[in-house]
């Protein structure tokens, strides 16, 4: 060829060994491959991180976040020791301990609260992914106070699909992505499922298929959506219903489907004043009864013979009369409410985009039709030759769940996918193992916390009913610190963690004597009202005494919170540590694959830096946990039953044969159930890191109808028997809860809550305004504001990234156009944006490609001076802000003075993105952001400039 | 000054980045980073990289741009940008040192940094503004295409393509030679139309960008509306009679 270069190594060295373990710079949990490398001073050092290709959830790829893990692991905001408090809260002024006096003091306050009233322990655990294991710690301690940040972030989501489908979106469900014809995203935070969702995205235009995006703001996936609907925040559950309004107009529903999976065809009994008004005709041995389409007789829904009516008057004995929930829901959809010209102007979207996108969906259903030739067996042992898909997709997430409409909303898109057909077959929404698992194969919330004792089930669960509320003897005072299972959120799945702070400090409806809070920052972009939250943390009572006695907090870095604390246990970063990500849990998996997996320490922390002195949380509390002598944590002989985590991981039984980890039990060979194994952690080292089982090809579709799953289910030890799961379009628990508040049922909530439960619990989806929106003038606040988070920083984590903060170290107010021509607002002006709660100081950006009402910023970007071991000065602290200043965790006061949490009725979950704005150009344009707050001290001195990895070149 | 090479394979390796499905998320950019920063020639530094001013060498960096079609709602394009291995590369031809230049045998740009004296001519001479002097070593840096990637025996064979490409969520990213008609990456950019960055410039890149598809907006007319069920059967409840005979 005759081609001369100059030389050039083609094969340079690259590491000395690749380590595989799960990524944490965000929630999704993907598979990595660490490239460890000898540096300098001879001890292994990270050199490069890259997704693993065989794993299931990330297949090989990588997002900014993961690929920033090298700077997060040797952030110079690490805490290095456990720490004391030596100056007032808030100032960060410690004295670094040893473990053991940490442990002993740590010990001696919670030992006092054990052997007392429990209650008196809150212990909430934030981003936490070991909620299986910190749950039954909290059991075994016996504090009902136990939750992790699910309240505040996206239990609408969580819950308002359990409760209609046994399923729910991201962990639990995903589109099918290879089928789909027709996908539509609303509202999704880049966190959750980021990946997964990513690859998706790329799927789905590979195979040139559309994609809708349903958000107020067109960044991220909404610019690549071949479709934006620019929707005003707090409207999607009426822009659903619309859609559900036009398909029902059409006949555009899945007949079929409905009488087959779901309660459309149960007869619901019309008695008006009744105290069975509402609730599910049953026969006297509680059978549920449908009515024949013939003869309209009452004939019970298990028979497989009868033809079940959708419409029509069921006659009992004694005048009682019942009627199909499907044609209650016609009925209701159908009335003009929900016509397209009837919401265009409170959703901001076009009565005919509104039909337009029903006339879609409709066409991707039923003109698409998939048929895949498997055969397989229904739980009715029905066989069927094939599977039959409507390929419409949907997915989720914060932004139509964090408002105080959020439940009822998100019941409202998963009416949509049901009526349509489309949720578990092909081309549709498709659960992941270990779902579906509907509200009655979930644990109930336990309370009842007595002294020296475990409660007699997990604090968090699912309630059945008013009857699984959690108060006290009075009936009325709720049990939990945060309010949850009391007539303020009966269904608060999560827990309510943006309360507890507030309620702690109010005393209300006790005090707490240890605030005990794992990756939880919540003097910052964690709490609602965050100067409050500092304040509430600050607060001494008559005796010079803090409000709330003792703090005691863990965490891997020298965030806002660990100023506050007065015990700090240090964690190690996600690459030393042990984890498991459990089907106990939060898991892993796919729709196709059952995965679980684990974080192992791929270097030592006694190697990564000068005096670390540091472990991983979930050891600290089993070792706190057998120093408290809690059962399960503790042998005979009083001696701790776990030496590590890793040792519970492998040989924790949560029952006979089932443990955190399902892969290779017994001697190595049994999956799913098996007697523990010792060298389990090693089969997952060498398995890269994860187990995964493939669903057999008969069990892939149809999961909550399908005798296969539910065969392979028990054998894999995802549940114990057969799970009945109907959907429920109608739901008989919210109906219970309606009762109890119009005084025909028992327990009854208080005077005050009787019309908000009425409103809120409609058996059938409804919208309703959202609470801010309507409790203060929108006159003087026309505007909505709201966050999102970037897809290249997790919550508050990233700051302290020397690499991601190049890329969101501040963060503007992006303002519509027109909002910033009525008001003079040019780019890079200073603007004072206010609401009923406080004011902000921030720079503003002109944007058009957003909802004409909605202003919009960076989630967490903004940072306390000094917090993160930043330079004081940071533009994190001086540019950047929070929108948190602007949002209370309280409602204004009502008419009687009662104040409500700012959150949803029905769950509780933080309504965050119910927020209403004004703006105005501030008088002088001079930074910087305000509010300002006096500056954390630093744990460490950061280096001035970073050149990673110059060891390593030439 | 430095010239172009004289003799060349045909090889032309480059990027293909895909527009259309690109999210802007900054995988690749950082992915890149931690790639090279241990990587060829010196590291990628982080100047003040904790505090008030903090500034580093990207050799791939995303821009974000809100632009306004003729009767259609503004829009947000993301658009990834890293040295486009230019033909007629007047980065190299400008280099008073022989520091950068262009490979004959696959068409990369790269500098040798034993040559660079930092001058910045190239960066200045780049109508991309593609190339970034590191703010701790003073030297300039580019995309490498991953050179010590591409052919390196020591990872596997799959994984022997840039960090960016390997990295890439959205897989908005192809890389491949440009030289060939028939590869895969040539046939997505005549499938897709995909466009020369500023042809204008007459650099002849070899990066290739794929242009966003048309978007439906919210005014787009509807196809087809659907009949109403409940036309010729009295009402919706009529309509499920009818529909429940033909189950």
């Amino acid at each position: 060829m005759g081609v001369h270069d100059r030389d050039l190594d083609r094969s340079p060295h690259v590491s000395d060994e690749i380590r595989k373990t799960t990524c944490y710079m965000c929630a999704c949990r993907c598979g990595i491959n660490v490239h460890i490398r000898k540096g300098e001073d001879g001890q292994p050092k990270v050199r490069y991180i890259e997704g693993n290709r065989d794993h299931p959830v990330n297949r090989g790829v990588l997002c900014a976040k993961g690929s920033a893990g090298i700077m997060q692991h040797y952030s110079p905001a690490r805490l290095m020791k456990p720490m004391k408090r030596v100056g007032p809260r808030g100032k960060g002024e410690f004295q670094e301990i040893e473990w053991e006096e940490a442990l002993s003091l740590a010990t001696e306050w919670l030992g006092e609260i054990r052997s007392t009233d429990p209650r008196k322990l809150a212990f909430f655990t934030g981003r936490d992914q070991s909620q299986s294991m910190t749950g039954w710690w909290a059991q075994q301690f016996g504090t009902p106070n136990f939750a992790a940040h699910g309240g505040f972030c996206s239990v609408n989501m969580a819950a308002g699909g359990i409760y209609t489908f046994g399923g729910a979106f991201w962990e639990f469900g995903s589109p099918d992505w290879s089928k789909s014809e027709l996908f539509m995203i609303f509202g999704v935070a880049e966190d959750h499922d980021s990946n997964p969702i990513k690859l998706g995205l790329a799927e789905m235009k590979r195979r040139g298929k559309k994609i809708v995006g349903v958000n107020p703001v067109r960044t991220g996936y909404n610019a690549i959506a071949d479709e934006w609907v620019g929707i005003t925040p707090g409207t999607d559950g009426l822009f659903i219903l619309s859609l559900i309004h036009e398909l029902l107009k059409m006949g555009k529903v899945d007949l079929d489907y409905l009488l087959r999976y779901t309660n459309a065809p149960w007869l619901v009994i019309d008695n008006p004043g009744g105290a069975d008004h509402g609730l599910i005709a049953r026969d006297k041995d509680g059978n549920i009864l449908v009515a024949d389409r013939k003869t309209m007789k009452a004939k019970k829904a298990s028979d497989k013979k009868v033809k079940p009516a959708l419409k029509g008057e069921c006659k009992f004995a004694r005048g009682k009369v019942a009627r199909p929930v499907f044609e209650l829901l016609a009925n209701k959809y159908l009335s003009d409410e929900f016509s397209p010209e009837n919401v265009t102007e409170r959703t901001g979207v076009p009565a005919d985009q509104i039909r337009r996108l029903a006339n879609e969906i409709a066409e991707a259903a039923f003109e698409k039709e998939i048929v895949i030739e498997q055969p397989w067996t229904d739980v009715k042992g029905e066989k069927h030759d094939k599977m039959i898909g409507r390929p419409v997709s949907f997915h989720a997430m914060r932004g139509i769940s964090a408002h105080s409409n959020g439940f009822q909303t998100c019941r409202a898109l998963h009416l949509l996918q049901i009526l349509v057909g489309s949720i578990d077959c092909p081309g549709g929404f498709r659960f992941k193992p270990p779902y579906p698992r509907p509200v009655h194969a979930q644990p109930k919330p336990h309370g009842g916390s007595v002294a020296n004792t475990p409660l007699a089930g997990p604090p968090l669960g699912m309630p059945r009913g008013p009857e699984d509320l959690l108060f006290q003897e009075d009936g009325v005072t709720p049990q939990r610190i945060d309010r949850a299972y009391s007539w303020d959120a009966p269904l608060s799945a999560h827990g309510m963690m943006h309360m507890v702070i507030s309620n702690a400090h109010a005393r209300d409806p006790y005090p707490v004597d240890v605030l005990f809070m794992y990756m939880a920052n919540m003097s910052w972009n964690s709490s609602m009202n965050s100067r409050g939250v500092m304040q509430m943390l600050e607060a001494r009572d008559e005796d010079g005494e803090y409000v709330i006695p003792k703090i005691i907090y863990a965490d891997a870095y020298n965030s806002e919170m660990v100023a506050y604390a007065d015990l700090v246990l240090p964690d190690t970063t996600y690459l030393e540590r042990h984890d498991c990500i459990s089907l106990l849990d939060r898991p892993i998996c796919e729709p196709d694959v059952m995965a679980d997996s684990i974080r192992w320490p791929v270097v030592d922390p006694a190697t990564q830096a000068d005096g670390r002195d540091v472990r991983g949380f979930q050891s600290v509390l089993l070792d706190l946990g057998a120093r408290l002598g809690l059962p399960g944590m503790t042998n005979e002989d009083g001696s701790a039953k776990y030496a590590d985590y890793a040792d519970y991981m492998a040989n924790h039984e949560r029952k006979p044969g089932v443990g955190p980890l399902a892969g290779w039990r017994g001697n190595g060979d049994s999956h799913g159930r098996g007697a523990p194994n010792p060298r389990q952690i090693d089969a997952y080292i060498e398995n890269g890191g994860f187990f995964e089982a493939h669903i057999p090809e008969n069990a892939r579709y149809f999961k909550h109808a399908n005798q296969h799953w539910q065969d392979w289910a028990v054998e894999m030890g995802l549940q114990d028997g057969p799970v009945e799961n109907v959907f429920n379009l109608y739901s008989e628990a919210m109906r219970k809860f309606q009762l109890c508040a119009e005084g025909k049922a028992e327990p009854q909530p208080p005077e005050s809550h009787r019309q908000r439960i009425i409103d809120a619990f409609d058996p059938l989806p409804v919208w309703y305004p959202t609470f801010e929106g309507t409790q203060i003038s929108e006159e003087e606040y026309p505007y909505n504001a709201l966050t999102q988070r970037p897809a290249a920083m997790y919550h508050s984590w990233g700051s302290q990234n020397a690499w991601l903060r190049q890329i969101h170290g501040s963060n503007p107010m992006y303002v519509p156009s027109n909002i910033c021509d009525a008001e003079g607002l040019e780019d890079g002006d200073w603007a004072l944006v206010s609401s009923y709660h406080g004011e902000i100081r921030v720079q503003v950006k002109r944007m058009k490609a957003v909802n004409a009402n909605t202003m919009w910023t960076w989630n967490a970007i903004g940072k306390r001076s000094g917090a993160w071991n930043l330079d004081p000065d940071a533009p994190e602290a001086k540019k950047g802000f929070l929108l948190n200043h602007l949002i209370n965790e309280l409602l204004p006061p009502k008419g009687d003075g009662m104040r409500w949490s700012n959150s949803d009725p029905v769950t509780g979950q933080a309504a965050w993105f119910d927020l209403k704005v004004k703006i105005r150009k501030a008088p002088d344009q001079e930074g910087p952001t305000a509010p300002q707050f006096e500056s954390q001290k630093k744990s460490r001195t950061a280096p001035v400039n970073v050149e990673y990895g110059k060891e390593w070149t030439k | 000054m430095t010239s172009l090479p004289t003799e060349t394979t045909g090889k032309k390796l480059g990027l293909v980045i895909d527009l259309d499905t690109c999210v802007g998320c900054h995988a690749c950019v950082v992915n890149c980073k931690e790639w090279n920063t241990g990587g060829y020639g010196a590291p990628l530094g982080d100047e003040d990289a904790y505090g008030a001013d903090p500034v580093g060498s990207w050799l791939n960096r995303i821009h974000t741009f809100e632009v306004t079609p003729d009767n259609a709602p503004a829009q947000i394009v993301h658009f990834p940008k890293s040295c486009l291995h230019c033909e007629d590369a007047p980065c190299v031809t400008v280099c008073p040192t022989g520091a950068s230049y262009k490979r004959g045998e696959d068409g990369i740009v790269l500098v040798d940094e034993s040559m660079c004296i930092g001058c910045g001519l190239c960066a200045w001479a780049c109508p991309y503004g593609a190339r970034e002097m590191d703010p701790v070593e003073n030297i300039m840096k580019k995309c490498t295409l991953c050179v010590d990637r591409i052919y390196n025996e020591n990872i596997p064979e799959v994984d022997r393509v840039p960090a960016c490409v390997r990295t890439c969520p959205a897989q908005a990213r192809h890389f491949g030679d440009l030289g060939d008609p028939e590869s895969d990456v040539s046939k997505l950019v005549a499938e897709r139309g995909g466009m020369d960055l500023m042809p204008e410039q007459g650099t002849r890149p070899v990066n290739k960008y794929l242009p966003p598809r048309p978007k439906t907006h919210s005014n787009t007319p509807l196809s087809k509306q659907a009949a109403p069920a409940d036309k010729a059967s009295g009402g919706f409840l009529g309509w499920l009679d009818s529909a429940l005979e033909k189950l």
